[in-house]
């Protein structure tokens, strides 16, 4: 509360608004600056404050009550509100967090990978790729939605391609990833276009107002729902529709990647749970049968597949990619269950899963950055050459695998419990099988670098190279919140509970 | 001279006329169909024109790639900066009416006004900037070789 | 049946644009041709918007007879179509309603063709980057043909060198 009074009151207020227009308009001065550390400090200034800012509207929400702030002063349904909520503040603070981490470890690593002339264009083009993510998890508008979605897309596709001075084959990836999100969104616009139809306003509280009115409408929101769910589905990665995610997250430069890998995914996965709860309604009967039975179904397929298809990759960022799709049907299963519990469970492995990959995508990035590894049988000695680097990640992948006070653990757990509640042993048994595969690909890793020893060139074992001190720190700091989480998950676990209280309560 | 000599009188011709024109359909934005965003692909349609007819260079020449890009900057500045004023103004993000209190309807039209200069800025750089983009690469076959 | 047909022919044409165009992205191999089709596919949904606003009987949504205190609904739509600043202004109609401004002119919905100027400017956006991408890959690897691009990139895995 004290830290809650040191904010400015404007800054509360206008917060939601702040969030999303600070970064656009600052990276579109970032994209003429002509100088990279010019375009760094000023990304990392924006960043900072978006941080802050996020951090006076959880504590404010956490405190007061939700928001609404609308924009251009219109009253909703007919103005385009902002809303914050105890669904949307965690995962708002979370990009905030990352896209500082990313910012912190990006100057060696752009550095690295992408050309002189395009850092700047590169750092403008993640500006506003953070304020489309932070615009799709904080507006109240359907079509806004639609909107932001795009602009955080198009943006991720220009930073995907940007590896290409790296690697090439991320043309391809940006290519392929560009036309099934484009194939996404415009699902999701046709869905949105059939609820339209339906009700007539663009308003999401308004439309859930308004479908429960027809309790469940015709077959036109039916039709609508199914768009929807295929289109952020795209997004999201869920397991049919992942083909664009390997490819994007294996040739991006390693900043995009982290990045991509925290909060993308989560904010389509957050999108999703706000049409399906609180536009739709799990009273009517097709939401609840495509969530008990579509979403789940596909969410245990994903967690087998995933780590399956991790276990047989060559490449260690592909290998996380495949876990990733692995996680999001852990989450997938959360929302399946549809209970209060396994809301909170599918909540929180998404903030927890965020937190673990980012770090051992960073330690990734940090392997490429001193040897330029990417595969996995490059991996030998790596525990001698990168110490600290190969901690973090010992740590991450731990994580991941849910051993004991680590995150995963932390919310595989509170999954297991919500599934044993709802009755499904079955999915207890499929999470547990899919952590056992995951102790196969993360300990394929580990063993490599830590049981063999490092490579010998001309006679010579290859010298310590530890990364720079910009790489480590975010990386740690990371590694180290996974296993506080892990210890005491007493604040994120409330902070998922509270977002499965606002999903299961109704809306703003 | 150089080939297309019609070509090259009528555009002279046209040019001015299509940037004028774009500016008709800006400010008659206000009271008919129209605004920023047609008057900004209609200006950037004359700047594309002489490219087309005088060469890139010489439209490069006439509009400096860089200018382009500041323009784009601009644009989404003037249009988040109307945003901001109405902020230091004391209104919600974007909320014209608070430029004037006691006429809202003057300043949502001052405010959209502005606004439409951005986007008019945004747009007709935009169009112009990808026009540059996709004509400045270099075809590994020369015209004569196809 | 061919009534149907008729009277839902801006759905027909609607549904046989949309397969066209995901069939055109699914089937062709040429990363220009998968472009184009995806430009189809969203102009289908153009199409289911525009569609959708056309109120029976209603005219352009042009605001008749200059404008008055509390009538500068018109403009705002137009001003907020122009930003991206979607589905603002004040007399959003609901499908199948009527707007009345002073109760005498029926006006088609402008909403839908606002949301829609602004999924045009996002597909603009698209296209191009994706032709951007297209020329850069045509650059590197000398080829826009999707099996070619794979081929070589398959080779590079197995040798480390390109052919």
């Amino acid at each position: 509360m004290d830290l809650l009074s040191s904010y400015p009151s404007w800054l509360i207020t206008h917060g939601a608004a702040l969030l999303i227009i600070l970064p656009l308009l600052v990276g579109a001065i970032t994209s003429v600056l002509p100088r990279e550390r010019l375009a760094w400090i000023v990304t990392l200034i924006v960043t900072l404050i978006c941080v802050v800012t996020s951090l006076g509207v959880l504590l404010d929400v956490y405190f007061n009550d939700a928001q609404l702030y609308k924009m251009g002063g219109w009253d909703p349904p007919h103005g385009i509100s902002y809303i914050i909520d105890g669904l949307n503040t965690p995962l708002i603070f979370l990009i905030c967090a990352m896209a500082l981490l990313c910012t912190i470890y990006g100057l060696p690593s752009v550095a690295a990978e992408v050309e002189p002339k395009k850092r700047a264009p590169f750092y403008a083009a993640f500006l506003i790729g953070v304020a489309g993510l932070l615009g799709m998890v904080v507006t109240g508008d359907a079509f806004n939605v639609f909107v932001f979605l795009e602009v955080s897309s198009i943006s991720t596709y220009v930073l995907v391609a940007m590896g290409a001075s790296r690697d090439r084959r991320a043309l391809k990836a940006a290519y392929n990833y560009l036309i099934l999100g484009s194939i996404g969104a415009t699902f999701f616009v046709i869905g949105l276009g059939f609820l339209y139809m339906e009700t007539g306003t663009l308003n999401m509280a308004d439309i859930g107002n308004i479908l429960r009115d027809l309790d469940g409408g015709s077959r036109v929101s039916l039709v609508a729902f199914g768009f929807i769910v295929v289109g952020l589905g795209l997004k999201l990665a869920m397991f049919p529709l992942h083909m664009w995610l390997p490819g994007a997250y294996a040739h991006a430069p390693s900043f995009v990647t982290v990045f991509l890998a925290s909060t993308a995914t989560k904010a389509a996965l957050y999108l999703l749970l706000r049409f399906i709860f609180m536009v739709f309604d799990p009273s009517f009967e097709y939401v609840i049968t495509v969530v008990t039975y579509v979403l789940t179904a596909l969410g245990c397929i994903a967690m087998l597949f995933g780590s399956l298809q991790a276990i047989f990759q060559t490449d260690a960022r592909r290998t996380l990619a495949f876990s990733s799709i692995a996680q999001v049907g852990y989450m997938l299963l959360g929302v399946g269950m549809a209970t209060g519990l396994g809301l909170a469970a599918g909540y929180l492995h998404l903030l927890n899963h965020a937190v673990i990959k980012a770090a051992l995508f960073f330690a990734l990035g940090a392997f490429w950055y001193r040897y330029g590894i990417t595969r996995i049988d490059d991996f030998a000695g790596l525990g001698k050459m990168m110490p600290w680097t190969m901690g973090a990640f010992t740590l991450g992948g731990l994580s991941l695998i849910g051993v004991p006070f680590t995150a995963g653990f932390t919310s595989k757990l509170n999954l297991v419990e919500a599934a044993l509640q709802r009755g499904w042993a079955w999915a207890a048994i499929v999470i547990v099988v899919a952590s056992i595969l995951a102790i196969i690909y993360i300990g394929r890793m580990l063993m490599a670098a830590y049981f063999q020893s490092p490579p010998e060139i001309d006679g010579e074992v290859v010298a310590k190279n530890e990364a720079p001190l910009m790489m480590l720190i975010p990386m740690w700091l990371l590694a180290l919140l996974s296993i506080a989480i892990g210890v005491n998950a007493d604040l994120v676990v409330e902070a998922a509970q509270g977002a499965a209280d606002v999903l299961i309560g109704g809306g703003v | 001279m150089t080939p297309h000599v019609i070509l090259r009188v009528v555009s002279k011709f046209l040019i001015p006329l299509i940037a004028i024109f774009a500016f008709y359909v800006q400010f008659h934005g206000d009271f008919g169909p129209g605004g920023g965003f047609q008057a900004g692909v209609i200006l950037a349609a004359s700047v594309i024109l002489y490219a087309l007819i005088f060469g890139l260079d010489a439209a490069k020449k006439a509009l400096p790639p860089s200018w382009v890009r500041i323009g784009m900057m601009l644009g989404v500045i003037v249009y988040g900066g109307t945003g901001v004023a109405t902020w230091l103004v004391g209104g919600n993000f974007l909320e014209y009416g608070a430029f004037t209190p006691e006429h809202p309807d003057h300043g949502i039209h001052l405010g959209i006004l502005a606004v439409e200069v951005g986007v008019l800025l945004a747009v007709a750089s935009v169009m112009v900037a990808i026009f540059y983009a996709f004509g400045s690469r270099q075809p590994d076959l020369t015209d004569e070789d196809w | 049946m061919f009534s149907t047909i008729f009277e839902n022919f801006n759905y027909a044409i609607v549904i046989i644009l949309m397969m066209t165009g995901l069939y055109v992205v699914f089937s062709s191999r040429n990363l220009i041709k998968k472009l184009v089709g995806l430009s189809v596919f969203q102009t289908s949904v153009f199409l289911l918007y525009i569609t959708i606003g056309k109120v029976a009987g209603g005219q352009p949504p042009i605001l008749v007879g200059g404008h008055g205190e509390g009538s500068g609904g018109a403009e705002e739509h137009h001003a907020s179509a122009a930003t991206n600043m979607l589905a603002s202004g004040g007399e959003a109609v609901a499908t199948g309603g009527s707007a009345h401004h002073g109760a005498e002119v029926l006006y088609s919905n402008p909403l839908p063709h606002v949301l829609i100027l602004t999924a045009i400017v996002v597909g603009v956006a698209t296209l191009a980057i994706g032709l951007a991408l297209v020329v850069r890959i045509r650059e590197v690897y000398g080829s826009i043909e999707e099996d070619v691009i794979n081929e070589i990139d398959y080779r590079y895995n197995l040798e480390g060198t390109d052919a």
